[in-house]
């Protein structure tokens, strides 16, 4: 990819004036002398709910990447079944089931299950939920669904409600595409700014009980953020926005910097994503290093011709809960921000010209 | 609120002007190349099983002969579509693979194996046109429109 230039002048200033002007009584030193009322966006945990538990579902082409050899399981895409919705209804199933396992449990023992994925009406969640027969509230935003969950299931086992909850995303490569772009056979060309939806399945066991794993500290619940995007095709541009929206606030309203962090982790930007993340964030005077990760360029490598990386609700949910949660059992992390991204258009709305509204929730995970 | 929704514009356009800036665009030199080569070489190809047919049935005229020749490679196209190959060429040669007839048999063939999931007459039978709709109401329309001017100048 050609290096990202930095455009000075009249583009070094993305936001608009009012929310530039942040001034230094706002921002405060430590979360514990945070006052309420000045995070408005983030809440933090006074029982931190642990992650005692994780499990990835996907495909071959997600274990011949880098961090292949710590998915779970590695299906086929179609995993014998009439079509590839059912494949991905049971590749979620597979993630839920074998996360509870991980954790110790039966599936039916987990206390609410909050998924959500890229289809229509969010169907194979529900039918997830139908089989597995336990309370459901079925979640979309889109590419950030993994966080969301992760965000609301801690407030829940935060304030005392429930003590398991199983919090699952899944994308498909071959159903997201026709259902928000053409057939699978069809001979369209991609840009080079494109990104390939992951097949994969990630769930996450939140539990209030756990004694081991990674805490989830405080969340950052995001805006839908819109900086008049309106190509389908360059998601990273899109979503960008939204992830530096909720990064600094989350930033701000924390008071840490992202030297703190051992870890800060995107969803699914993408290369091209990823490299305007950085930019955005560098107008807002913050500067990402070494530590800023995106889960779209971890999951695939440059080999395997996927243009800028991997997207889709199943990226997040399949890294996060393979590689990065053995990473944080291997003590790697003593803390990361974790903020997935969606973009919340469909298929209607882009064909009508609307530009594309995204969103990023953002999580911070203690050891 | 007028301001701040001008403030959004100003801030959205330069995003825009920022985002072409840095997005990777593919080279239309070599995109050029790849569909012209593979373009041609359909083509070629084409033109073979035309001078085939017309060495093997001499007593056709031009005609059925090519209405056989298009017939062969639209049936290529659709099994090439059904083996998963050309939608790999399709990806590679652009304009290549789909503005020859090819590329007509490719959407359509496409579209009715992604909808055959939902049943036959609904899936398929429904999604058939999906891809490939537009050109066939912009076909009918605009031959429409040159057979009224044509026949117009006839007249004089």
């Amino acid at each position: 990819m050609t290096s990202v230039t930095i455009l000075k002048g009249e583009n070094t200033t993305f936001l608009p004036k009012n929310l530039q002007s942040v001034s230094e009584a706002e921002t405060v030193q430590s979360p514990e002398k945070l006052a309420p009322a000045k995070a408005k966006q983030t809440v933090f945990f006074r029982n931190p709910p642990r992650i005692c538990a994780g499990a990835a579902v996907v495909t071959q082409r997600e274990a011949d990447g880098p961090v292949g050899e710590y998915f779970s399981s590695v299906v086929d895409s179609k995993m014998g079944e009439k079509n590839f919705e059912t494949a991905e209804i049971r590749m979620l199933k597979e993630a839920v089931t074998s996360a509870a396992a991980k954790a110790g449990l039966w599936p039916r023992e987990l206390d609410l299950l909050l998924a959500g994925d890229l289809l229509n009406q969010i169907t194979s969640s529900s039918y997830v939920a139908r089989d597995l027969g336990i309370p459901y509230m079925g979640l979309y935003s889109a590419c950030a669904t993994m966080t969301q969950a992760l965000a609301l299931a801690a407030a829940l086992l935060d304030a005392g409600c429930f003590t398991n909850i199983a919090c699952a995303t899944a994308s498909h490569f071959s159903t997201a595409e026709r259902q928000y772009r053409y057939p699978l056979e069809y001979g369209a060309q991609r840009p080079p700014y494109a990104q390939w939806t992951v097949t994969g399945a990630g769930c996450s066991i939140v539990s209030s009980s756990a004694e081991h794993g990674p805490r989830i500290t405080a969340a950052t619940f995001g805006k839908a953020v819109d900086f008049g995007v309106n190509d389908i095709s360059n998601m990273g541009a899109a979503m960008a926005p939204a992830a530096m929206d909720t990064l600094y606030t989350m930033l701000r309203e924390t008071g840490l910097s992202p030297s703190d962090f051992d870890l800060i982790l995107t969803g699914d930007l993408g290369k091209l994503g990823s490299d305007i993340l950085r930019d955005l964030m560098r107008e807002q005077g913050i500067e990402l290093g070494q530590n800023y990760s995106d889960c779209g360029t971890l999951i695939y490598d440059n080999t395997q011709k996927v243009y800028q990386g991997g997207s889709g609700a199943g990226c997040s949910a399949s890294v996060f809960n393979s590689y990065i949660l053995d990473r944080f059992l291997k003590d790697c992390y003593s803390r990361i921000a974790f903020l997935a991204t969606g973009a919340l258009m469909n298929p209607q709305s882009t064909y009508q010209g609307e530009t594309i509204p995204c969103i990023s929730h953002a999580v911070i995970i203690e050891k | 609120m007028s301001e701040q929704t001008e403030q959004v514009e100003q801030r959205n356009k330069r995003y825009n002007k920022y985002v072409n800036a840095v997005t990777p665009k593919s080279s239309i030199f070599k995109s050029l190349i790849k569909s012209f080569w593979v373009g041609g070489v359909t083509c070629l190809f084409a033109q073979g099983i035309f001078e085939l047919y017309q060495w093997a049935f001499p007593s056709l005229d031009t005609t059925t002969i090519s209405a056989y020749m298009l017939c062969t490679i639209i049936v290529l196209a659709v099994i090439l579509t059904g083996a998963g190959v050309f939608d790999k060429l399709g990806r590679y040669a652009g304009a290549g693979a789909f503005l020859p007839i090819t590329g007509f048999a490719n959407a359509m063939a496409s579209s009715a194996m992604e909808f055959k999931t939902e049943g036959l007459i609904l899936g398929s039978q429904t999604k058939f046109f999906s891809v490939v709709g537009p050109v066939l109401v912009n076909g009918v329309v605009w031959s429409a429109l040159a057979g009224l001017i044509h026949y117009v100048i006839s007249l004089f």
